[in-house]
Formats: structure tokens, sequence, C-alpha cells
């Protein structure tokens, strides 16, 4: 596959050159895709789906600052593609901001595709799908099964050329009983790696215990968050603080440098890491490397692209995306460290009266510098009195700083970090984010079921 | 490629070979039924910051998805740019071979509700094609207006517009041959000021700006230059307004917003996908029980809420969906009732009713499924100034700034970009930072006064960004919305 795309991508390179002479400055993206995702509802898969396509990526800049970007999977029109580009490109005003192309850069890796998770086949999936919904013991199941394939050449006219590939594998899934949901995600580079049954047997133990739920008093809680929340609160933050371009136009909140979170709280973005899912290079050619975005408290970096690396004074750390432009560099794989705090029911037995929370939902930024959000809990929420569960709770919303949530004194991290699928960025629609449970001082609960 | 095309559509007829090709591999290989969309999409974007395009985007995304049934299990398989026929039976077959492997973890018997196996040929209305206006013209557009906002002191200043170019040909074995182009358009702008400790923003007409089945009329028509230092002066002013007071009160909202309002707890709470639980792990169920159809209370009866897909130039609208269904209007909720659903062929037959006709897909590498049209809201009999002038005490929020709302389309809470108080039947001082907070049938029975009897004051608001499914599609949905007054809201939810 990478050679046919080497091909592709040499082809647009040279017609770059014919078309638009040595003046014209081109990155193009040569990308397969390949993404199968059984869905299952009512415990029977209802939607299951399979596609696969080449696309070729062009920006392509004249003049120093006029630039245009196309993609298309029409992979038989390259000269087309270039005409419509060089024509676009010439015809809109300069960016006298334009960040140049990314130069001849190593990369670390070329990527660790798993070769059994790109050949998945549908059979795979539903037996997966099967493994889920007969260890949920009788409960209705809901939830999928993805396996993802993506290969990549990229090249400039600057000189640089990467190349890569990767897979993932996510399942994801609730049972359900008497109105109460349990669930259970998880993913990795390996199809291999997911225990669908465990995930089934897990997800129907937490809808048990979720059975005959009530309301709350709103107020503030201390809270034991697991995994699947925890995902929500890193990708708020790295979505909407530690991306460069919110630092830019000053929605960001971090103070760089100052003990502004808990000493136990470590962030780091690495698509190199062991299970990292994420490509080895950015869409603009830049390697991907291990950033480090909180070390022991401390924030201590952003994800850049190009653009907003030379608007910041920094050098890019390789997250430009599609959506860069619109929503900033964005991390691809972020990871929060694992901590001393134990496993789930440790950092539970820690709390003398709070609430155990499975997941959030439909969270939303209502001020962005303060990171404050508004959302609910899904899934399931339990009463801890005493280091122990009491109840079942139901649907809560919360209307919470997750800034001031990480703060010095605030956070027990756990022990266990369990990677979990959430979307960010990329082309294999979910990102993964490895992450433990964390016990908080305090979480700003609003409203309950009833209003 | 065939040198003829389809009158209206532009549609190819190889585009239609291609499509019946992949669905009679689809059947030869056990499929009890099968359609094919051969898909070829346009896309081009523009933003700009600060006076400085940011950015210029072309894409063209053209390839087959097909689906097919198995006993009571689908497939679907999707490739890019099929070489030609051989390619287009491949995929056929393989979505055959999908359904299979569904079938080892089979639901109950399905049927699909009947349509009319239609050949037809049909285009939305474009009055000046988008992507014949020059990229110069756009340019000048985009920047022109981010320069006066930013020259108006603001921190950030950007804008965007859209444009979608589609060409379907759909295909299905029961006879169904169906051309059909679609072009999108639309723009926006917003600006951003920085505080101590805050920001604000505001933007026109809508944070990601409005969109429509039209051509660029539509984006001439908003008169963006227009409205940029107004809404850079009021992003200034909110820095030292005073924020939006706690409590309950009356809520008065701007059309923007009721759009948002409608599209959260109406639109995704009457999709049949969701009410049947076939989204229970993702984008959630429904609080609506379909015992209740026909006799529950929604809203006030001031609440008449359609499904209407014919609606000229609005952005949910379509000749035929993606099962090929004609696009037909109906009721959802009628003088406060529930009486309708958004459906498809299998969910409607799941719950027994006998109309689909809501079933779209992001493209062709997606599933068609359960999406909203046009979910909007009746002009009501009153005005904005009336309702202000009516209000002893309360608040106006307009513009959508923030959106929250549970799995069952319930517990919602929703923040403007700005508001005013309204006091002693006149419009007060701007606050900042407003938002409101409340569950679905409750808020809507609180209906008390409803615009729409101003001149321009009803209006089809285009949603561009709804998402839904796994994998995940974007659609497209429009709004029908006005002004509207509630009485007895909570207001001002801190953080």
């Amino acid at each position: 596959m990478t050679a046919d795309l080497d091909d592709l991508a040499g082809a647009v390179l040279a017609e770059v050159a014919r078309q638009g002479g040595p003046d014209a400055a081109a990155t193009v993206r040569a990308e397969h895709a390949a993404l199968a995702l059984t869905r299952f509802a009512g415990s029977a898969i209802h939607q299951n789906v399979a596609d696969e396509q080449t696309t070729v990526h062009l920006e392509l800049t004249v003049d120093g600052g006029r630039t245009a970007s196309s993609a298309t999977t029409r992979v038989r029109d390259l000269p087309d593609l270039v005409a419509a580009t060089l024509a676009a490109a010439r015809l809109r005003p300069r960016d006298p901001d334009w960040p140049g192309l990314a130069g001849p850069a190593p990369q670390a890796s070329a990527g660790s595709p798993d070769p059994a998770t790109a050949e998945a086949s549908p059979a795979d999936r539903a037996a997966g799908v099967a493994a889920f919904v007969e260890a949920a013991g009788g409960l209705s199941t809901a939830g999928f099964l993805q396996t993802a394939a993506l290969t990549a050449v990229l090249v400039t006219t600057a000189g640089q050329r990467v190349s890569g590939a990767t897979t993932s594998a996510a399942c994801d899934g609730i049972a359900r009983l008497a109105g109460a949901d349990g669930v259970a995600r998880s993913m990795s580079r390996r199809l291999a790696d997911l225990d669908c049954a465990a995930l089934g047997a897990r997800a129907a133990a937490k809808a048990r215990a979720g059975v005959g739920a009530r309301p709350v008093d709103p107020g503030r809680y201390p809270v034991v968050l697991e995994p699947a929340a925890v995902t929500d609160l890193v990708a708020g933050l790295v979505t909407g603080q530690f991306n460069a371009k919110a630092v830019v136009d000053g929605t960001s909140g971090l103070r760089i440098g100052e003990q502004q979170f808990d000493p136990a709280v470590t962030l780091v973005e690495d698509s190199l890491a062991p299970g990292a899912i994420g490509l080895p290079f950015d869409v603009e050619g830049t390697p991907a490397q291990r950033t480090e975005l909180v070390r022991d408290g401390v924030p201590v970096g952003l994800t850049t692209d190009r653009r907003t690396a030379a608007d910041l004074g920094l050098t890019s750390t390789g997250n430009a995306s599609e959506v860069s432009a619109t929503w900033g560099p964005l991390a691809v794989d972020p990871a929060l460290s694992a901590g001393t705090g134990g496993s789930i029911d440790d950092l539970v037995a820690g709390l003398d009266r709070g609430l155990l929370v499975s997941d959030f939902w439909y969270t939303r930024v209502v001020d962005p510098k303060r990171s404050v959000w508004t959302g609910l809990t899904r899934n399931g929420v339990w009463l801890v009195e005493d280091g122990q569960v009491v109840a079942p709770v139901s649907t809560l919303r919360f209307t919470q700083s997750y800034l001031e949530a990480l703060a010095p004194g605030a956070v027990t991290v756990g022990s266990d970090v369990d990677p979990q699928p959430t979307r960010l960025s990329g082309a294999m629609g979910y990102n993964r984010v490895a992450v433990p449970a964390l016990r908080l001082a305090a979480w700003n609960i609003t409203g309950n079921a009833t209003g | 490629m065939m040198s003829s095309a389809n009158d209206v559509s532009g549609v190819e007829p190889a585009a239609f070979d291609a499509a019946t090709a992949a669905v009679e591999a689809a059947l030869a290989a056990g499929a009890r039924y099968a359609d094919a969309r051969l898909v070829d999409r346009r896309h081009e974007s523009m933003t700009a910051r600060d006076g400085d395009v940011r950015s210029l985007n072309q894409t063209t995304s053209a390839g087959l998805g097909v689906r097919a049934l198995v006993g009571s299990s689908w497939g679907f398989a999707a490739l890019g740019d099929p070489a030609g026929d051989g390619d287009a039976r491949r995929t056929g077959a393989r979505a055959t071979a999908i359904a299979e492997a569904s079938a080892a973890v089979p639901g109950p018997e399905m049927e699909l509700v009947g349509v009319p196996a239609v050949q037809a040929d049909w285009a939305g209305e474009c009055l000046e094609d988008p992507f014949d206006v020059p990229l110069a013209e756009k340019g000048d557009l985009l920047t022109g207006v981010t320069a006066t906002m930013k020259a108006a002191g603001v921190a950030v200043a950007e804008a965007l517009f859209q444009a979608w170019s589609t060409r379907t040909a759909f295909v299905s074995s029961e006879g169904a041959r169906i051309g059909q182009r679609i072009r999108e358009c639309g723009a926006g702008m917003h600006c951003l000021t920085v505080g101590e400790g805050e920001t604000q923003r505001r933007s026109y007409p809508a944070f990601r700006g409005q969109y429509g089945t039209r051509g660029w009329e539509l984006v001439r028509e908003l008169d963006l230059p227009g409205h940029a230092e107004r809404i850079a002066a009021e992003a200034q002013a909110l820095l030292t307004a005073p924020a939006c007071p706690s409590g309950e009160t009356t809520l008065l909202l701007g059309g923007e917003q009721m759009s948002l309002q409608i599209h959260e707890s109406v639109g995704h709470a009457i999709e049949l996908d969701r009410i049947l639980g076939w989204e229970a792990a993702f984008a959630g169920t429904s609080w609506l029980d379909l015992s209740q159809l026909g006799s529950l209370r929604f809203g006030s009866e001031l609440m008449n809420i359609t499904i209407d897909p014919t609606l000229p130039g609005a952005l949910g609208s379509f000749g035929y969906d993606d099962e090929g269904t004609p696009a037909t209007a109906r009721d959802a909720v009628r003088n406060g009732i529930w009486v309708g659903v958004l459906a498809g062929r299998d969910s409607a037959s799941v719950a027994g009713l006998d109309y689909a006709g809501s079933v779209r897909a992001d493209g062709y590498a997606r599933l068609p499924m359960v999406r909203m049209t046009n979910v909007g809201l009746e002009p009501g009999p009153h005005t904005l100034e009336e309702m202000i002038a009516a209000t002893d005490d309360g608040v106006l929020m307009e513009h959508n700034r923030s959106w929250s709302i549970d799995d069952r389309r319930l517990n919602f809470q929703f923040g403007c970009e700005i508001g005013w108080e309204v006091k002693d039947g006149r419009r007060g001082r701007m606050l900042k930072n407003p938002s409101y907070t409340g569950i679905g049938p409750r808020f809507w029975s609180s209906l008390d006064m409803l615009g729409g009897r101003a001149p321009g004051e009803w209006r089809a608001w285009g949603t561009p960004n709804c998402g839904k499914g796994q994998p995940g599609q974007v659609g497209h949905t429009g709004h029908g919305a006005t002004p509207a007054r509630f009485a007895g809201v909570r207001v001002g939810v801190r953080g």
C-alpha cells in the first residue's frame, strides 16, 4: 500500500512542478483508510458498515502566502486537482503570516500497525459483539466494535518525506436493566487486546448496581471519576486549554510554569508511546513527538502546529490536522499518568461522602477562560458514604471548572491506566485517551432529573 | 463517462449504471433487498481571521455506498471512486457479506414500510451557484468584515463561508431510480474580546453562520458587512456588562436560539431510532414513549412543530431522502400534542407506523440513518416587541453560545452570547453570560407568547453540524423559528 501511495504523492508533486513551476510550494498527502464498525442495540447487530478509500490531499502555496487546500477521492484526476488548486491559490488574497512548509526532518517511527486488526473480518467483529452480549447475562445491550487501518505518505516541495501506518480497535457498550445503564469501553492498537466478554460483564454488573436510582440535591460533592468520565475531563483540557490556538486567541486559562494543578497530575501527548494509535507525523509533515503538557502539576507545554508555533515563538509539536485551521492543533494521543491512589475501590474508600461517577455526556464549555463546562452524568452515578457505595443516583447536571477541579490538594490519581476511545481529531473516528480514575475534592452538581 | 445527463440533476447515466450493478451484485450474493447511492460531492470553504484569508479548502468526495438486507440484518459497504462495473459489483457483494455476518447476532424479524419505486430527477433551486462566485470576491467579503471587527478593537475576528454541491444517483432493488442535485451554501462571522479572566463572543447571524439549500444569494442577503461593527461593539460592551442574574424569571428567546432549542429538545427527541433504543449507547434514547403518540402533551397550545423537507431553500430540504422516499410535510407536534416522528423504512415498520422519509447519509461512505430534515416551529400570533411590552420582569437572550442536554433529551442547559434585562415592558441593560436550564416538556408547556407576526421574525435557520452515528456523521438540518416567551424559567446557572 505504501508503494502505491508513494507513487500517487510523487505524481502530484511532479504535476505541481510542471503546472506551478519552481516557486509553487506544496504539501502532498496520500492516504488509504479502511474503517469497519459493527453496531448493536437490543442485543442484536443493527448496523454493520465497512468503507475503504484512498484520498489525495494537496496544500499548495504561491507567492509566499496564497494557499489553497484540496482533497479528492478521485485519484485518477490528479492533473485536474493540481490545476484547480493552483487556480484557487492564485485567486485568493495573500496571507502575510503563512508559516511555510515543513522541511526535512527524520521521523522517529513509521508506526506499528497490527496486520490482524487491519484484516479483521465482519465475522471477527460479530464474534466480539456476541461475546459482549453473552457476557451481559441476558441484559439488553448496545454499543459497537470498530477496527480501522490507516496508511499515509506525505511529501513536500521543501524536501520532507514521511510515511507510516497505524491500526486501532475499540469496543464500547452498555448493558441496560430497568432504566439503569452500565458502560464499559476499551481501545487499543490491536483487536486482540480487547476482551469484549469482560467488557460485557463489567457493563452488566454496573447496570445491576444502578437499578433504583434516586436524585440527590445539587451542591458540591467530592467525586471519584471512573476512566470514562476522566476521558471527558482530559479531552476538555487538551482541546480548550493546551491547544495553542486557545492561547493565541486568549481563551486559555493556563498559567504556564506555575503550580496550577495538583502535583499528582502529569499529562503528555505522545503518538510514539507503546499502544498509541496516531500516525507518526501530522498533516504538515512534522514528525510526532512526546510533548509534556503538565509535569507534576505544572503546565509546561502546548500542542502546536506550524502557524500557532510561529505565533508563540515555539516549534511545531506535530499536531496539525484537517481541522486545526478552525479548531487549533489538538492532541491525538493524550495520556494522564497513573498515580498512587490504587484501584477505583481504593479511591472510593477514601470518600467520606461523595459520588462515584461512571461517565459524562454532552459536555460543553460555558466559560472558556476558566474552562467551566456543563454536562450530565451518564451510565451510572452512586452515592458513597464512609468509603462505601450505598445507593445508585439518577442523572445529574454539573457546571464545573475543569481547571479548578485539578487544583493543588484536590486530586488523587488512581494507579491503573485504562485506555478509552473518544473523538478528538484524526481520520480513524476515535482517539485513544489513556487515563486512570481520579478522586477530586469537589465537583459542582447544579441540577438533577427533576430540574 | 456517458455524455448525456439527466436534465435537472446533471447525474450522469454511468452513475446509475454503477449503482445498478452494485444492487444486482448484492441481490446475487443473497440479499433480499439492496440499494445503492453513487454520490459526487464537492465542498468549498474559506476562513478569514483579522483581515487575512487563513484557509481555502476544496474537496471532492466521490464514491459508492451500498446497503443490503439479509433476513432482518443490514450490511453496508462503501468504496471511494469505483473504477468501473467490477468495483461496483464487489462493493455490492461485500455489503451482502457484511449483512450475513450481522445475522450472527440477529434481531427480530423486520420488514420495510412501502414506498413508491420512483423514477425521478430533482434539483433544489439555486439562483447563483456559489462555486461560480469568484474566489477573490469571497475573499474580499471575509477579509473585509474581519478587518472591520478587528479595527473596532476586538481580540480575534473570524469569518467563514461554506458551499456544497451534491449529485446522487439512487437505485433500489424495488425499482427506484432517482437523480438528485442539492446545492447548499452559507456564511457567518464572529469576534472575541478578552477581559480580566473572561472572554466574550458575538456572532452574526449565528456562531457557525446561516445556511440553506440555496446559492450565493443567501450570503448576499445576510449582509455581513452591515453587521460587523455592531457585533464588535457588543462584544466589547459585554466585558463590562453585569452578569445575568440567577433565579427564576420570564425568559424571552431570539429566533436563532429558538432554532437550537427546537433542534436539541424536540428534533432529536422525535427521532424514531432513538425512541426504539437503537441509539441507546451513543446518541441516546428519548423520553417519548410510542404508546403516547397522538395523546402526549409536549408543550402549550402555541407549540406547532412540523417535519417539512419541502420548505424551499431550508437546509434540511430535499426531493427524496436517501432511501428514495419522496419529501413530504407532516406534523410532529400540533397544538402542543405530540403526533409525529422522524422515521425510516425499517424503524417505521418496527414501530407499526406507515411513513418514513427522514433517512439521510453524510456522503457515500456512511450508512443512511434517521436524521432531522426541517423540524421547525410554525409562526405564532405575537411579535417580539409585543412580548417585551407584555413582560414586567424578565431576560431576553439571543445567539447560542453553548448547549448541553441529557441522553433522553429532557434536562437541558443552554448559554447565549448576549442578554438584556426586560423591566416594565422595556428592554433594559445588556447582560453577559446569560444561560437557562429546564426540563423539555415542562419548558415547552411554559411557552406563553410566540412571535412570527412581524415581517422577518420567522426564519428557517440552518444547522450544518448535527452529529450523530458511529462512524460519525455530520447532518445538515433546518429549523423554522421565531422569538418566543417562556414563564418561570431558571436562568443564570453558575459554575
